[in-house]
């Protein structure tokens, strides 16, 4: 325990590095997700086929072997190595978009069909009927399971230990291990927890943006008052 | 152009010879699948005329509004409303398949009320009923405004004007969408079992609010119901169907005391009796 200010303080020092890997990784992974969840709903088979390449092509193979890819490949293929901590934003985004992708398609495909013919019954048009009617409602659908998707992008920011990024897990087995090998418990306990800390910051994030998307959509009020009416129906009968 | 008579019925359409129609359906076929919705179907709607399509269920009385609606595609025939066609597009002499842009401006005069209110939850009651006349037919906020405010006086929802559907029972939801649709001021107005999702209770205030609509306004009304009450009060001119057929097609008096055909005695018997 005698060692535990130096060990949080090490790893202290890789949580910008963790974070801006993270943020970068999300940031992408939300303009990927609804560019290609958009374009898997195209009427273009075209459109939908490319698309598809990508979605299955980075959800099918190890994201490991992808930052490799990026990292060690690239590289030979084109004369330049890119920054670590930037290659490692590309490979989380362009993974998690992945994932993301059918996360959109699923929550716009859910919104009823009524909700289709309601907005034609209006005469809007089709960039219409999707952006006032259906994509505000297939929001809501979406924030639970981005909000997975983003738990998870914060855990693969380890694998940028892999090339050399000093965030959290490189911070523990590069620098703490060598210089306090007996302390392994403290500091992968200390790492545990500091994902921890992030991954419960991302999720309440995400469950205010929860809240206000439902709010909108008068969901809150809705469910008090159906079993308001409920209870009054039973008085009333 | 008269109606071909292929429904062996005695009753002549009611139909003024000097007015164009309203509607007009010419040699319509819909099948889905293998399955034949509406076979060979032909007839006018005058302007301002009330009609009430009645039948069993799968008789493809929904398939007719929905197709007024461009909801659905026929296979065979045409449909106009209001002399242009709905069905096709005229374009250099030749009946084409409509474009987008031309169905939506046709879809402008034709308003529908659904049977499960298809009120968008992501906006209020006043953001439902000002969407259209703003983007669709730009009118001004404020006019959009205060056109939604005079409808929801007239269905009794004034004050719900800032309330979101999920708020209202189903029979204000309802009348919110009869609303809407009036908002468009369309010269068809369609309501498909527009009663037939809400509770017994609920169910006399929509229908009244339907009389005075059609009792105040000049909107050409097609109706599927199965209130046979208020269809009877309500339309000019009644029309049952049977397998994709208008198997007879008469003023309400004499559809319902004196039908022609067995199977529409037969059929208003099974829904007195339910």
């Amino acid at each position: 325990m005698d060692n535990l200010p130096q060990i949080v303080s090490v790893l202290g020092d890789g949580i910008p590095e963790t974070v801006i890997a993270t943020l970068g990784g999300v940031l992408l992974t939300i303009v990927l997700s609804f560019g290609a969840g958009l374009l898997l709903l195209s009427p273009s088979r075209t459109a939908r086929g490319v698309t598809r390449v990508y979605v299955e092509g980075f959800r099918g193979t190890s994201e490991v072997v992808q930052l490799f890819w990026i990292y060690f490949v690239l590289p030979v293929l084109v004369g330049f190595q890119l920054l670590p901590l930037f290659a490692g934003i590309v490979v989380l985004g362009l993974n998690h978009g992945a994932y993301g992708a059918e996360i959109v398609r699923g929550a716009i495909q859910s919104v009823p069909r009524a909700q289709y013919e309601g907005a034609i019954a209006l005469s809007l048009s089709p960039a219409q009927r999707m952006r006032r009617v259906i994509f505000p409602q297939a929001f809501v659908e979406m924030l639970p399971p981005f909000n997975n998707l983003f738990i998870q992008l914060l855990k693969s920011t380890a694998i940028l230990a892999l090339i050399t990024v000093p965030e959290v897990t490189r911070q523990a087995r590069e620098v703490l291990i060598p210089n306090y090998g007996s302390d392994t418990l403290l500091i992968f306990g200390v790492t545990f927890v500091i994902y921890l800390i992030l991954a419960a910051l991302i999720t309440l994030g995400m469950r205010l943006l929860e809240r206000a998307a439902s709010a909108r959509l008068g969901r809150r009020p809705s469910r008090a008052a159906r079993l308001a009416a409920k209870a009054t129906a039973g008085v009333a009968s | 152009m008269p109606p071909p008579d292929t429904t062996e019925s005695t009753t002549e359409p009611m139909t003024e010879p000097t007015t164009e129609p309203m509607i007009v359906f010419d040699g319509v076929e819909k099948r889905f699948g293998t399955n034949v919705v509406l076979k060979d179907l032909s007839f006018t709607v005058a302007p301002g005329e009330h009609v009430t399509l009645i039948g069993p269920s799968g008789s493809g009385k929904t398939t007719i509004l929905r197709l007024l609606m461009t909801l659905e595609q026929l296979d065979e025939g045409t449909i106009s409303v209001g002399g242009r066609y709905l069905s096709h597009e005229l374009r250099s002499g030749t009946l084409g398949p409509p474009r987008e842009k031309y169905l939506r401006d046709v879809r402008k005069h034709i308003g529908m009320v659904f049977q499960q209110f298809n009120l968008f939850p992501n906006m209020t009651v006043r953001g439902n009923l000002v969407e259209g006349p703003t983007r669709v037919l730009g009118l001004s906020k404020d006019e959009a405004n205060s056109r939604a405010e005079e409808l929801l006086d007239l269905v009794g929802l004034k004050e719900k004007i800032d309330a979101h559907p999920t708020q209202l029972s189903g029979g204000q939801q309802q009348r919110v969408a009869i609303a809407r649709a009036l908002a468009m001021r369309p010269d068809v107005l369609l309501l498909d079992e527009v009663t037939s999702a809400l509770d017994p209770e609920l169910v006399t205030g929509v229908l009244k609010l339907l009389q005075d609509i059609g009792d105040t306004t000049d909107i050409t009304i097609l109706c599927v119901t199965h209130e046979m009450g208020f269809a009877r009060d309500f339309s000019d001119r009644v029309m049952m169907f049977d397998g994709g057929r208008v198997l007879e097609d008469a003023p309400p008096d004499k559809l319902f005391t004196d039908p022609d055909h067995q199977r529409t005695k037969d059929f208003l018997q099974a829904v007195l009796d339910h």
